[in-house]
């Protein structure tokens, strides 16, 4: 891609690239290694810093809170894939008396942030263990959002395909889950996983409602005294677990990606459909 | 209406604060996320891979872990003291950043390689390309998605509430000093959310019928 923009580079235009690669690289490697150096000026690098970590029942608890990330995360996920389905059968149901309110819940919850939802639950109808506030909240805005998802996959079907189903006799339910279920799945799938992947960051919301995963975790730690308040050491191990799981799941996109388009039996999509199609499936946490 | 009415002193500097927050976290990350795009399609191999591990970096942390880093762990630097809010308009803007930058650089894909390939012959240069001729045509299909990408910037504002900035999210905590229904309180910051989102939704719907005619 990158190649259009620019002239395959000549020696005058190679020398410039390199002064810039020089400069652009060495004001990179000036800025990291200030924010280095500051850390460790402020004595965040000690050795004495780290040793947090090596406490048995320290790396017990992280390894806890990242259950708990794991389940909230496991329970919100399969919650929100069914609200998800529910909801995109309404949306796309023939009768107003579903369509209608699965639209109005689906653009509701939507539009709220998640933080006052899950706010909502937790503080305004006190559920209890700050756990199912988490799960209700998540479920309900990736619910809605993958509920869109669902059905603009099905949407973006050829018109061709249902009207053949329909042209050889098969009712409504027959139509969706042999012929539009199956082949809207597989185009889904990408974008439905990178919504699983914001609904796995989304799992660190509990921090601020108190539930006990690794954020709030990170937060314990860092307070210790007697560690020292490791908070920047904290910070990196937290990060480094999220970036980990988050880059696994975004693996997993890429791989079913690419086993998706050489099954594809239909006329490919030309890499500028493909492109347009990423462009409004872009989810943000 | 009375737990809105009676504590309006709350809901309006609450929600001015979450549109301050926004504005500022927005302007920053759509420069910083455009000039970010424009390293990830560079002609320099050491500028693209920095672009490109920012993006994988920031798009795979959460939010709140940002707000943590420069809440908690920032000040130990010693370096400009920041604020809570100005800590929260720094960590939004590092977060979105990213997600622009996908979108800017997704958009630059969709224009036509020969528009690319014409600015070439006609010899212009990288920056004259991309700014002249790519950039502009791309706005149409960037606005849509990157309008999402503010409305999820929007909602994300909220998270500041966690963190000590008085925003929208956090009137909760002063209803129930108060002793109002933090159930209702709650539910009117929700609509005044949609309220918020309406507008923005609305533009995203109109550009898109618009644009999607003709190219």
């Amino acid at each position: 891609m990158s190649s259009v923009l620019f002239d395959v580079p000549g020696p005058k235009a190679r020398v410039r690239h390199n002064v810039y690669a020089v400069l652009g690289g060495s004001a990179i490697v000036a800025l990291l290694a200030f924010i280095v150096f500051q850390f460790a000026k402020a004595g965040q690098f000690d050795a004495d810093m780290w040793e947090w970590i090596q406490y048995e029942q320290v790396q017990l608890q992280l390894v806890a809170a990242l259950g708990n990330t794991l389940r909230a995360f496991a329970a919100g996920a399969v919650l929100a894939l069914l609200f998800g389905a529910i909801f995109a059968a309404g949306r796309l149901s023939d009768h107003a008396i579903f369509r209608v309110p699965s639209t109005i819940i689906v653009e509701f919850f939507r539009a709220v942030p998640l933080v006052v939802m899950i706010f909502f639950f937790h503080y305004g109808l006190s559920l209890g263990a700050p756990f199912y506030s988490v799960v209700i909240g998540l479920t309900l805005y990736n619910g809605s959002v993958l509920a869109e998802v669902f059905r603009a996959g099905i949407l973006s079907l050829p018109k061709g395909q249902s009207e053949a189903a329909y042209a050889v006799g098969m009712r409504k339910s027959q139509v969706m889950r042999l012929v539009l279920l199956p082949q809207s799945l597989r185009a889904m799938l990408p974008a439905i996983i990178s919504q699983l992947v914001v609904l796995l960051k989304d799992t660190a919301l509990g921090f601020l409602i108190t539930y006990e995963e690794l954020i709030r975790e990170a937060r314990y730690l860092g307070g210790i005294a007697e560690f020292g308040r490791p908070f920047i050491p904290v910070a990196i191990v937290v990060g480094v677990v999220y970036i980990a799981m988050c880059l696994a799941l975004t693996a997993l996109a890429k791989y079913l990606e690419g086993r998706n388009r050489r099954n594809r039996k239909a006329p490919t999509e030309t890499p500028k459909d493909a492109d347009e199609k990423v462009l409004t499936h872009e989810p943000m946490g | 209406m009375e737990v809105l009415l009676d504590n309006l002193d709350l809901y309006g500097p609450g929600f001015l604060n979450t549109i301050k927050l926004f504005a500022l976290s927005a302007v920053g990350s759509l420069v910083l996320g455009t000039a970010l795009a424009m390293l990830r399609v560079s002609p320099v191999p050491v500028l693209r891979a920095a672009g490109t591990t920012y993006v994988t970096l920031f798009r795979n942390t959460p939010l709140t872990l940002l707000f943590f880093f420069f809440v908690f762990a920032y000040p130990l630097l010693e370096l400009v003291q920041l604020s809570y809010f100005q800590a929260a308009v720094v960590a939004l803007t590092l977060y979105t950043t990213a997600f622009v930058c996908e979108v800017v650089r997704s958009g630059i894909n969709t224009v036509p390689v020969g528009q690319a390939e014409a600015a070439r012959a006609v010899g212009l240069t990288f920056g004259q390309t991309l700014a002249t001729i790519v950039l502009p045509q791309a706005t149409r299909s960037v606005v849509p998605p990157m309008i999402s990408t503010m409305i999820a910037l929007l909602k994300n504002t909220t998270i500041a509430a966690g963190f000590s900035v008085v925003e929208a999210g956090a009137i909760q905590n002063y209803l129930s000093e108060r002793g109002y229904s933090v159930l209702v309180g709650l539910l009117w910051v929700a609509l005044g959310f949609v309220i918020l989102v309406i507008p923005l939704t609305q533009v995203q719907r109109a550009l898109e019928r618009r644009w999607k005619v003709a190219r």
